[in-house]
Order: C-alpha cells, then sequence, then structure tokens
C-alpha cells in the first residue's frame, strides 16, 4: 500500500520504518531539509522535501495513487489542507490527519477528514478513565472514540461480585462482553452470577463509561 | 453592503488592518484577530472595533469572536492553510452567511474555489493587473 506521510520528528522515521517492515510503501514529506537528508539514509522510502499542503507537492510525492495520505504536523491547518486537497483533487481514498488542538476533532471530521484522532484527547482520556482505578487494566478506543473497549477485574468486596448481570442492571449505552474465567471464556447472559478475580470485558459509549463503572465498582469509580 | 454589518477578520496585517479600518470607518461592527499583540498598532486611532489576541485555527478563539453572530467572515491571516481552515470552520461550523478567504498560492486557490470557497489570490490578481499595463502600454506605443 502506498502511504504519503506528511509532517517530522521522529514519529513520521519510526512510521516509516514500521510501514516498510509491513510491506507497505512509504513517502515522506517534510519541511526540514536536513531532516529530510536525514531521513532519506535512515529510511527505505522515498522522501521529498517540501509543503505538503502545495498542490504540486503532493503531485509529486504520488498522491494519485496513493492510498492513504497521513498528515502529521504540528500544525492543525496544514494537516486539515493537506488532507482535504489530497482527497479532493487526487482522489486518495484514506485521509488521517493529526489534530493538535482536542476542540478541533469535531471540525476536522465536519470538513471530510476520514480519521481524525488527537494525541491530547487520547492521553487525557487514558488519564482520566483510569486514574486511582487499580481494577480497569486495560483500555482502548474504538470507532475514533465512540466506543471504548475496557477490561475490568473483580476483585473481593467489589459490588458485581456474586451477583447476575440481571441483578446488576448495567446502564443503557453498556454491554458486559466476555467474561474470561480462569482458563474459560463465557459470553454472559443475564442469570449469570459474575464471581471474584473475573475478567470482564465491556464496551460502553463515552456517556455510559462512568455509570457503568460505578455499577461494576461502586462508588470508588 | 447594507447598513452596519458585524464583520469579523482574522488577521491583522497589511491587509486585514486596511479591510478593519476601512469597515470600521464605514461604520460596521468589527472584530479583528491576531496572535501577535503588537500587530493590532496598525489600526487607526478611530477604529472602534474590537481587537482579540489569539489563534484563529482555535475554535474556542473563533467562539470569543462571537463568530456565530457574524454576517461576514474575512480570512485574510499571512498563512493561507490558516485562512482555509478558518473559512471552513466559519462556513458549516459557525453558518457565517458570507466567507471570504485570500489565498496567495494560485495552486491552493483554485482548488479550494471549486469546493466553494470564496477566495481572493493577490498573486494572480497582481500578475493580471501588471499584464494587463503591459499590454496597454504596449499598445498605447505601436
Amino acid at each position: 500500500m502506498k502511504i504519503i506521510i506528511i509532517g517530522g520528528g521522529r514519529v513520521v522515521y519510526f512510521l516509516a520504518k514500521l510501514f516498510v517492515s509491513k510491506g507497505h510503501h512509504p513517502v515522506i514529506v517534510s519541511q526540514d531539509p536536513a531532516e529530510c537528508e536525514r531521513l532519506s539514509r535512515e529510511v527505505k522510502a522515498l522522501v521529498l522535501c517540501g509543503d505538503g499542503s502545495h498542490p504540486p507537492v503532493l503531485e509529486a510525492a504520488g498522491a494519485r495513487e496513493a492510498e492513504a495520505v497521513l498528515a502529521i504536523t504540528l500544525r492543525d491547518q496544514d494537516n486539515l489542507v493537506a488532507c482535504q486537497l489530497a482527497a479532493k483533487m487526487f482522489g486518495v481514498p484514506r485521509t488521517l490527519a493529526l489534530v493538535n488542538d482536542p476542540d478541533n476533532l469535531e471540525v476536522f471530521r465536519q470538513l471530510g477528514i476520514h480519521v481524525a484522532f488527537s494525541t491530547t484527547h487520547i492521553i487525557a482520556t487514558l488519564i482520566e478513565q483510569q486514574a486511582g482505578f487499580d481494577e480497569i487494566v486495560n483500555l482502548m478506543p474504538l470507532a475514533q472514540g465512540k466506543v471504548t473497549v475496557s477490561e475490568v477485574v473483580l476483585h473481593a468486596g467489589l459490588p458485581a461480585v456474586g451477583r447476575s448481570l440481571q441483578e446488576l442492571g448495567m446502564p443503557p449505552g453498556s454491554l458486559i462482553g466476555t467474561v474470561i474465567r480462569g482458563e474459560a471464556v463465557l459470553v454472559p447472559r443475564g442469570p449469570d452470577r459474575l464471581t471474584e478475580g473475573d475478567r470482564l470485558i465491556i464496551l460502553t459509549t463515552p456517556e455510559s463509561y462512568a455509570p457503568a463503572m460505578r455499577c461494576l465498582l461502586g462508588d470508588e469509580a | 453592503m447594507p447598513k452596519s454589518l458585524f464583520i469579523v477578520i482574522v488577521g491583522c496585517g497589511r491587509l486585514g488592518s486596511h479591510l478593519a479600518n476601512g469597515l470600521s470607518a464605514q461604520g460596521h461592527g468589527v472584530v479583528v484577530i491576531d496572535r501577535r499583540p503588537e500587530a493590532f498598532s496598525a489600526l487607526d486611532a478611530q477604529f472602534s472595533g474590537f481587537k482579540l489576541v489569539g489563534d484563529a485555527v482555535e475554535s474556542e478563539v473563533l467562539r470569543q469572536a462571537r463568530l456565530d453572530k457574524a454576517d461576514l467572515l474575512l480570512a485574510v491571516a499571512e498563512e493561507d492553510n490558516v485562512n482555509l481552515m478558518v473559512a471552513q470552520v466559519g462556513q458549516k461550523v459557525f453558518a457565517v452567511p458570507r466567507v471570504m478567504a485570500r489565498v496567495a498560492d494560485p495552486a491552493r486557490e483554485e482548488a479550494y474555489r471549486q469546493f466553494g470557497i470564496q477566495t481572493v489570490c493577490p498573486t494572480t490578481l497582481a500578475g493580471e493587473a501588471l499584464l494587463t499595463t503591459l499590454r496597454e502600454s504596449g499598445e498605447a506605443r505601436r
């Protein structure tokens, strides 16, 4: 797959290396001549020095044949314009943009960027949701943060231990998808009871996350 | 233009301050946004609008400028991409009825004009004006 990466910094180097190792063909576009020179020595990728939001540069990077454009500069306006031009002028089927100001996440989606992600938002969500709860061991946002998958370990003394799913009454917008009990993996139904040591895989919407955790973990969540 | 409009201007450089001074003098309500506080020194003493220090690519700054109430948005910052982003945010998110953007790169200007953003390209305008003048003076000589 041909992927155009627009941006600078070490993250571009590591991404390009990763893509190459997976058999993809990255093309890097960076504004910094010194960095371009270093990257062209370090990575088996075409490196172009220029402004990724300037149409002739995108074209030279092979935007007409590219399957994806990933814009990860530190400036939202440059990421937005590069992705829009790639999609609209050159028909790139997938555009992904880093959003530095988390407020712009929704804006980017409204303006037609296929995938917009904010590292600020991801880190803040992880810290907010995970801080203080030893029971929540794993957390992963899906569908651009519209669904969260969490793993919760039921320690002794938690309100959910010994209760059935029916009794528990998980809030709307949340679901206990799987219970891992020792070696066994169960897909629980209403009458099934939770026991100490169960690892629950839970799907929630962002709004129902806190109520769902309160339901399982009690007031400490 | 109708009697008194509420106009938000992004960028207080040469073009932005010129527009702000002129529109304010015509009696319009004007808010000018610029990242650099010193940029506002280009405004006349008579300028009666508001000055807002901030980066217009942050939606929060546009909200502070009351862009949702604006009749007209002029995106005339130094950087093309700032103008293109702000113009689209103004049009699609804040539903401003009239939006215009200055875009210096003719290739980008052409593309966004086709996407439905009203753009003005000083490069092509100046180029055309110069060529026209050249042609006319050439004909005058002949």
